[in-house]
């Protein structure tokens, strides 16, 4: 591989795993604030008035942090990618001029409103703020999803003559069948993210027995809300995603599951390394016959392993692409059961005494993190060796004339910048959690 | 004509950006100097709070409908000026962060760091965005592929092969600064009262003398630079009107400003970002990226565009998105208006 396409390819990944970061968090509270808003205007109550606000201020940090960080992706489509955005453009310009459009105006000018307008503009326009935040972040999730999705799944497309791609219907583009699965699998492993870390900062309070009232709204909401996001997970978003992948890309399906053989009555590998060298799969954990039953709802379906495939249109990282898998969905199984028996506690009543409970919520906060970015490591890696699957590949996508030198600049430049910022959220989320919902901090009034 | 709407949507969509965020860079840029107490940055900090960022989506959105409408251009542009537009995008962190976090610790080694990283990041972004806008008017050398890549500098000319900064760039990058601090000092003055207006105003004074001679140098400057301008002006004199416009709403500013009215005056410095940019846009029709060494390699709204259906299909939901994002626009700023309230 030429050292500037690896750049690019790194720096790319590198600010994307990075931004996603916020965004999850942010779009899945958005849900909860929405909420916890409607619950503070039905009721008057202030201390839901409380939570919301409290739950707001995390909310604007994590978004300040997404917003910086997502605005260099748009504009690295152009600088490093230039090959495929003048390829590609004619189809996916559609989905992110309307994202532009249609979503961050509406995030932006409410967030502004949500957070310093509750003196000038009353409740009720509190409330329809948050209503908009909840659209404009989720419309942002469409937007940027139906460009991935695309990217997987290429639909609605013509050639024109000089080679270069236009789309040929904006609603085909837009209801491309692939979104289906992936904007909800994604949409609920946001409000995942975001239920845990609730959950997990109610433990943290009662633990270390401040703010009780608080952290038990924050347990309940994280553990209700929390359980039932990682039971869709599984099914049917997760299944529902993973059929979709053997049935449009085998080989990503192949690789993912570490099946390097044609087989009927395929297990399922729970763990083990995969050895490219020998193409065998060392120290496995296998269910039997379960492959085939999860995808084809048959004991004997026949699987496809790689083998069936040239060389040429396999991944180029299968470990990595393997780990991703397992490590999401191996991780999504703790959080399905962490989550359901906080839930058992809390109806039996005994969650807020059970300490070893709360301990593990907390624990469990960064979880959903890690299997969300493993997650979209398995897309994106799995997606390999193609760009655009089938129509361009990644080595023909990047900038013809951004040499190594530039390329590797950058990059050490944005992880050096990126580390800072990484420090900086860390430590201004933990001021903000030391200071507690209802401290008097700094941070609450405009600039 | 479906091409010449894209071409007139996408400049005024950045022409919007220049006006709205213009006022927070020149803010930015004013701003240590202004507002000397804590208690007058907070006041100056408060009075873009809560808008600066839906000022900042209309430069996203103009980068996403460039690329929706021309994407060849989009390609070319922003990999040919790759490493300013890097360094643009770690300026525009640093300042997203300066207004974001500032106010998050209560210690003055905190705030004077994001003081100083919002002065900086805003003034370095203001003379970028300035020789970004020189580097259209003179040209980049396109490729046959349509591709180029642009040095920083090369000898700071304005050859066949020129850098990003040379001195017309460099002279372009100076006289928006100016004007957006101009515009910005409006801005806050305002939006302010008692002694930070006064300074304000002041500021705006001073920084109003110079774009008076800067802009007439930049005009001076523009056709010996480029004459592809001078040639559609000739061809097409009615277009005269944008920068006739903008010496009148110049004019008008500086005696707006003696007569201290800071609502008119601020007015009339968005006027003057307006035309300036249409004048560019008028001036540089049908080209987006000229090409220094050979015209024929010259990307134009016909040769960069993103194809008829999906222009067409953008016909369908540009007026809805447009109309809705002046209404949250014209909602969020109205929710906002008047003096700041500390």
């Amino acid at each position: 591989m030429p050292s500037a396409m690896l750049y690019d390819r790194l720096q790319f990944a590198f600010t994307a795993t990075f931004h996603y970061l916020f965004p999850q968090l942010t779009m899945g509270l958005a849900l909860l604030l929405l909420y916890f808003w409607s619950r503070a205007l039905a009721s008057g109550d202030d201390h839901y008035h409380q939570v919301a606000r409290f739950w707001t201020k995390i909310f604007a940090l994590s978004f300040a942090f997404g917003v910086v960080t997502g605005i260099p992706l748009e504009f690295e489509f152009g600088t490093n990618w230039a090959k495929f955005s003048n390829f590609a453009g004619g189809v996916i310009g559609q989905t992110l001029a309307m994202e532009g459009m249609f979503a961050f105006f509406l995030e932006s000018s409410f967030l502004g409103i949500l957070l310093f307008g509750e003196k000038r503009c009353g409740q009720l326009m509190q409330w329809f703020a948050a209503l908009m935040l909840f659209l404009g972040s989720w419309l942002s999730g469409y937007f940027i999803l139906a460009t991935n999705a695309w990217m997987q799944h290429p639909v609605a497309y013509t050639v024109a003559p000089d080679g270069r791609l236009f789309v040929d219907s904006l609603f085909g583009l837009l209801t491309n069948p692939w979104l289906f699965w992936q904007f909800t699998h994604n949409m609920t492993a946001a409000v995942l993210t975001a239920s845990s870390l609730m959950a997990a900062l109610g433990a943290f309070y009662l633990l270390s027995g401040q703010h009780a009232a608080h952290a038990r709204t924050y347990l309940r909401t994280g553990v209700v809300v929390g359980t039932i996001a990682a039971a869709l997970m599984g099914f049917p978003t997760g299944h529902g995603s993973a059929r979709q992948v053997f049935e449009h890309q085998p080989i990503k399906g192949a690789a993912f599951e570490g099946l390097f053989k044609t087989e009927r009555g395929v297990g399922l590998l729970l763990i083990g390394q995969p050895n490219i060298e020998t193409m065998t799969i060392d120290n496995p954990l296998i269910i039997p016959d379960a492959l085939s039953v999860v995808v084809y709802d048959e004991l004997y379906a026949e699987v496809k392993g790689l083998d069936a495939f040239p060389r040429e249109n396999w991944p180029d990282n299968l470990p990595l692409l393997y780990y991703s898998y397992h490590v999401m969905v191996g991780l999504g199984t703790i959080l399905v059961s962490v989550m359901g028996l906080a839930l058992l506690w809390l109806w039996r009543g005994r969650l807020f005494t059970a300490n070893w409970l709360l301990w593990l919520l907390m624990l469990s906060a960064p979880l959903p993190y890690i299997a969300t970015t493993a997650g979209w490591m398995t897309a994106e890696i799995g997606r390999q060796p193609w760009l655009i699957y089938g129509l361009l590949r990644t080595s023909d996508g990047a900038s013809p004339l951004v040499h190594s030198g530039n390329a590797l600049f950058t990059l050490l430049g944005f992880l050096g910048i990126y580390l800072v910022l990484g420090l900086l959220f860390l430590f201004l989320i933990a001021e903000t959690i030391r200071h507690g919902p209802s401290g008097h901090s700094v941070s609450s009034g405009p600039a | 004509m479906m091409e010449t709407f894209w071409y007139c949507a996408v400049t005024l969509l950045l022409a919007v950006y220049a006006v709205l965020d213009g006022f927070d860079f020149g803010l930015g840029i004013v701003y240590r100097f202004v507002a000397r107490t804590e208690a007058d940055r907070r006041t100056t900090l408060a009075s873009i709070g809560p808008i600066w960022n839906g000022n900042e989506v209309w430069l996203i959105s103009a980068g996403g409908l460039l690329f929706f409408a021309f994407p060849k251009a989009y390609a070319a542009g922003f990999s040919g000026f790759y490493l300013a537009l890097i360094i643009v995008l770690w300026l525009l962190i640093a300042r997203g962060l300066a207004l974001e976090l500032r106010s998050h610790l209560d210690h003055t080694l905190w705030r004077q760091f994001w003081d100083v990283a919002f002065t900086g990041a805003s003034t370095l972004l203001a003379l970028v965005f300035g020789a970004a806008l020189g580097n259209l008017i003179r040209g980049v050398p396109l490729n046959h592929d349509g591709y180029f890549f642009a040095a920083l500098w090369t000898d700071f000319m304005t050859g066949p092969d020129p850098g990003i900064l040379d001195w017309f760039t460099i002279l372009m990058g100076v006289t928006s600064a100016t004007i957006l601090a101009f515009h910005g000092a409006n801005y806050l003055a305002m939006k302010t009262e008692g002694q930070l207006r006064g300074q304000a105003r002041r500021a705006a004074w001073l920084s109003g003398s110079v774009v008076a001679v800067l802009v007439g140098l930049a005009l001076i400057a523009v056709p010996f630079v480029q004459s592809s301008f001078r040639l559609n002006y000739a061809a097409h004199p009615i277009g005269y009107t944008f920068p006739f416009l903008g010496m009148a709403a110049l004019v008008t500013a500086l005696e707006l400003r003696r007569r201290s009215c800071d609502a008119g005056a601020f007015y009339a410095t968005s006027l003057l970002i307006l035309t300036m940019l249409a004048s560019t846009a008028w001036g540089s029709y049908p080209n987006i990226l000229i090409a220094t060494n050979d015209p024929a390699n010259s990307l134009t709204v016909t040769n960069a565009t993103a194809g008829t259906y999906g222009m067409q299909a953008g016909l369908w939901w540009f007026p809805i998105g447009f109309s809705l994002i002046v209404a949250y626009q014209v909602c969020a700023h109205r929710a906002f208006r008047g003096k700041v309230r500390p």
